[in-house]
């Protein structure tokens, strides 16, 4: 028994290692800086032990901007995702021909390179001295003045990043909708029909309580999803968030960290625990909220 | 007789109604897929109109007479495309193969073999699953700068190696290959690792398919880490590559030679797509993340 554990363990010992040196410790260590004030990062020495970096990070005119966006980014487009992939869905499996060349092409979004699709939807929102662009020159037509969705006015920013934003998270909410509204069991809907029960009523009484566990699901990882944005902002705006107004909680905890305004890992982990706690609190939310509502 | 037309009629309305609501879906489904394939469109039209037509036009055109590729040409010689492209596919290559060790070892010593604190520590793995990455990447720069890692594969690869998803996701599969199996190997004298080797890992494939895939989207698109980590042009990869593009390259005047940029580096994950479509789409139901 001896000779099996210990090779046994030694089947283990990559996956401890990756996962000790690159989570385990990390995730102790993030602590650490963020209670370490006055961490300089080319000597490695700090003054002193104390709650400094949480109060700078939360009187930090940046952070309190990259606070806003994140929850406006959060509030709009996690009940408007989750709703128009539900809306898809059900039209998906309502019908027949077709449905799979619509869903291989709603499914497009995900494989792609979210950076390398944000520049086409920035030349398609952008105005410039030669052009007003694509979505201008639409506004144009139906009667209406040209914006400039990148360099312009905060909520027209704000509108491209969560445009774009929904367009990115879309795929996975429908195809993970479309297979749960696949998985409802035939029989209840016959025995509805039979009754006679109305197509809207056999949706809110039948449909819904049984894919909300699903629903719930994706509203939660929607959550935690929308509160990471970041790399859907930088390819709209640039990586200079900050003058563009547009930062998220993480682009800030990455600006800290690394680049023109970086070198300060303490206040990085103040915001990043900051932002852990903000998840979590709302997970947990989430979840007093579904014990309610969903039928498992 | 009056009875019999009232059914007819009733029917017909009901069949009526029946077409209109499905007109009204196939045209709102319509909708979002012309939403989805626009920016796919665009990018390729803009991609060979040529720089002087595509400055020209001040309303652009939704076709153009004269396709050019000439901005695919200047796409590889004006900025290292086919560097970004070769790295990224370095990264993506090495960093699923470990990975793939990694999961495979330690998914059969949970599945397969037992031992002290098995429980324990599987019950640790998974409590690491709800680890923001955002929360240990701080340290893990940290670490990789003092290493002296940066602009390294090693520095861009290991901290990226790690997924105990994945880990999960095996054993599960693992656990259900019946252990008569494993008996009979081992009466005939087989060893673990063979037995891994010739028996579990077969059986296996297509998960394992599944992973892999999924790792490579995950590796080809991956942003964050490889801009903390990387100043250094020779070690981008594609996705702070096309960044670079964007704010010191081509971006700034050169439009049309960015989107094709754009296409190249977008194109091996839709060919891949196009060739898996069941089996990612299968493999993201099951496992995957993102939104």
């Amino acid at each position: 028994m001896e000779k099996r554990n210990a090779k046994a363990w030694l089947y283990l010992v990559p996956a401890i290692l990756f996962l000790g040196f690159f989570m385990v410790y990390p995730l102790i260590d993030v602590f650490i800086y963020s209670f370490e004030e006055g961490y300089n990062s080319a000597s490695q020495t700090f003054f002193g032990v104390g709650t400094y970096n949480y109060s700078y990070v939360l009187h930090d005119p940046y952070f309190l901007q990259a606070l806003k966006n994140t929850f406006i980014l959060v509030i709009i487009t996690v009940p408007l995702s989750t709703g128009i992939a539900l809306l898809i869905s059900v039209g998906l499996s309502s019908i027949k021909p077709l449905r799979n060349l619509y869903q291989t092409v709603y499914f497009l979004p995900y494989v792609t390179n979210t950076l390398a699709v944000g520049l086409v939807f920035m030349i398609l929102f952008k105005k410039t001295a030669y052009s007003d662009g694509l979505i201008n020159m639409l506004i144009n037509w139906f009667g209406g003045n040209s914006v400039d969705f990148i360099d312009g006015p905060y909520w027209a920013k704000m509108f491209v990043l969560c445009f774009y934003t929904i367009w990115v998270v879309m795929p996975f909410k429908i195809l993970i909708l479309t297979s749960a509204l696949a998985s409802v069991n035939e029989e209840y809907y016959k025995a509805a029909q039979v009754d006679g029960t109305s197509k809207f009523r056999i949706f809110r009484k039948i449909t819904l309580p049984m894919i909300s566990p699903t629903l719930f699901y994706l509203v939660i990882t929607g959550f935690i999803g929308a509160f990471k944005a970041y790399s859907d902002a930088v390819a709209l705006f640039g990586t200079n968030l900050n003058a563009a107004e547009m930062n998220t909680i993480v682009g800030y905890i990455y600006d800290m960290l690394y680049g023109d305004s970086g070198g300060y890992p303490s206040y990085a982990s103040a915001a990043a625990i900051i932002l852990f706690t903000i998840v979590l609190t709302i997970t947990c939310i989430n979840l007093l909220i579904s014990k309610k509502h969903v039928h498992y | 007789m009056g009875n019999q037309v009232d059914y007819e009629k009733i029917e017909k309305a009901a069949k009526n109604r029946k077409k209109l609501v499905n007109g009204i879906t196939y045209f709102l489904l319509t909708i979002w897929g012309i939403i989805v394939l626009f920016p796919f469109y665009w990018m390729i039209l803009t991609s060979v109109k040529s720089y002087a037509s595509y400055n020209s036009e001040y309303y652009p055109k939704f076709i153009t007479l004269s396709p050019t590729l000439q901005n695919y040409a200047d796409a590889f010689t004006q900025v290292p495309l086919a560097q970004y492209l070769l790295n990224t596919l370095i990264f993506t290559v090495v960093t699923t193969a470990i990975m793939l060790v990694v999961v495979i070892l330690s998914a059969f010593a949970f599945a397969r073999l037992n031992f002290r604190g098995k429980n324990l520590v599987f019950t640790l793995f998974l409590s690491l699953m709800m680890i923001p990455n955002e929360l240990v990447i701080i340290t893990n720069f940290v670490t990789i700068t003092n290493m002296d890692l940066r602009n390294t594969f090693a520095g861009l690869i290991l901290p990226s190696v790690t997924s105990v998803f994945y880990i999960y996701l095996l054993k599960e599969n693992f656990a259900q290959i019946p252990d008569e199996l494993y008996y009979a190997a081992k009466v005939d004298g087989t060893s673990d690792f063979r037995y891994l080797r010739r028996v579990m890992i077969p059986i296996c494939r297509p998960t394992l398919v599944t992973i892999t895939i999924l790792k490579v989207i995950e590796c080809w698109n991956s942003y964050v880490w490889p801009r903390l980590i990387t100043d250094d042009e020779n070690y981008y990869l594609i996705s702070n590559g096309i960044q670079e593009l964007r704010e010191n390259g081509l971006g700034r005047e050169n439009i049309p030679a960015m989107m094709a940029a754009v296409v190249v580096i977008s194109l091996p994950l839709l060919v891949l797509f196009l060739i898996f479509r069941k089996k990612i789409m299968a493999g993201v139901a099951r496992g995957g993340t993102k939104g």
